[in-house]
């Protein structure tokens, strides 16, 4: 049966270096419980190595965690992929660390901490994750649908390392499951600012780097199950699936 | 000046539009942001970037811009020396980075947006 499921499906973690280091899987899960959401997706920068520990911590509080990363192409340009499966996410991982070039300084970017289920560190990613790959943006959405996973441009709205401010607009043909426009700019603003992508579905998330932006902003989805393939089948307008207006 | 001179004198690699390189250059505009470069570049000026997508000929072909120099020898993708031929723009390659070619640009009398 088809229900709706209220999503944010970007969320950094305190892997990423500008990311909070309260976003831990417990507070995280249960901030975003609090916010009455049914999934959430994990998108750090250029990693997916804390995913597998809000998995869990959603697992033990019945909440949705996918799996994903925010990855930058060589373009510059911010992409949200997301995954069913980890082996996926982390296949994609692979590829991006082989093309992600320098070593993070934390004290200008800030900590990649790597934490289990239970809040604690155990590790420090190492890599420049907030640089960019040398991946072409078209390569790296092909890849994304290679592993079966959900290609959505990140922030399109934005000036800063968006597909629209990179490219100066959407080069036709791309295989974009849907656009991300950020909390900044309204569905109406939006409706007529990204008039010519609408045979795209605009999604709203709320990109949050601290708890409190949690469910700032959320998209719900109509949807079967609370997987990636159903967000997809959504964004698409599959089989009764859809993108619900807010 | 003309797009030739241009190659002339900074030994330019030209990859695209190598029939199109009478164009006069009418001025100049330096960046990577091509919301930017839609934004404030002008009709005949010559475009420095680093930016090796296919969307750059798109933009300059909507600019009406003179070519584009890929700089710190950047190459072009694919994808773009085909639309740049299909769209006859000059795609030239230097070696130099974006703030020394500008900068020899400007001494050579090309100005920005004065």
């Amino acid at each position: 049966m088809l229900k709706t499921y209220r999503a944010d499906l970007h969320i950094h973690s305190c892997l990423s270096p500008c990311g909070d280091e309260g976003m831990r899987p417990r507070a995280l899960v249960n901030q975003a419980k609090a916010m009455g959401l049914d999934m959430i997706a994990i998108c750090d920068h250029n990693s997916a190595e804390n995913t597998a520990a809000f998995i869990s911590a959603g697992d033990a509080r019945g909440l949705k965690v996918l799996p994903g990363m925010e990855v930058t192409s060589k373009e510059e340009i911010h992409l949200i992929a997301l995954f069913d499966a980890q082996e996926s996410c982390a296949a994609l991982q692979n590829l991006i660390y082989q093309n992600l070039p320098g070593e993070n300084v934390e004290e200008v970017f800030g900590p990649q901490t790597v934490v289990n289920e239970r809040d604690e560190a155990v590790g420090v990613n190492r890599r420049m994750l907030i640089g960019a790959t040398l991946l072409p943006f078209e390569q790296i959405v092909s890849v994304i649908h290679s592993l079966d996973g959900v290609a959505i441009a990140s922030h399109i709205d934005r000036q800063a390392f968006s597909l629209v401010g990179q490219l100066g607009f959407i080069p036709e043909g791309i295989p974009l499951d849907g656009l991300e426009i950020s909390p900044r700019t309204s569905k109406e603003e939006a409706k007529s600012r990204f008039h010519p992508y609408q045979h795209y579905s605009f999604v709203w998330f709320s990109d949050a780097h601290y708890l409190e932006d949690i469910g700032k902003s959320t998209t719900p989805f109509l949807l079967e199950e609370t997987t990636s393939k159903e967000v997809k089948m959504a964004l698409h307008g599959k089989e009764g699936r859809r993108v619900m207006e807010a | 000046m003309t797009v030739s001179d241009i190659v002339k004198s900074f030994g330019l690699k030209i990859r695209a539009g190598k029939n199109r390189l009478d164009q006069e250059v009418r001025g100049g505009y330096t960046g990577d942001l091509l919301s930017d470069v839609i934004a404030h570049s002008r009709k005949g000026s010559i475009w420095v970037t680093i930016q090796t997508h296919p969307n750059i000929v798109a933009v300059a072909t909507m600019k009406e811009l003179a070519g584009i120099i890929l700089t710190g020898g950047r190459e072009p993708d694919s994808e773009t020396l085909r639309k740049a031929e299909e769209e006859e723009m000059p795609i030239l390659v230097s070696s130099l980075f974006a703030f020394e070619l500008t900068g020899k640009l400007y001494q050579m009398g090309i100005s920005g947006m004065g």
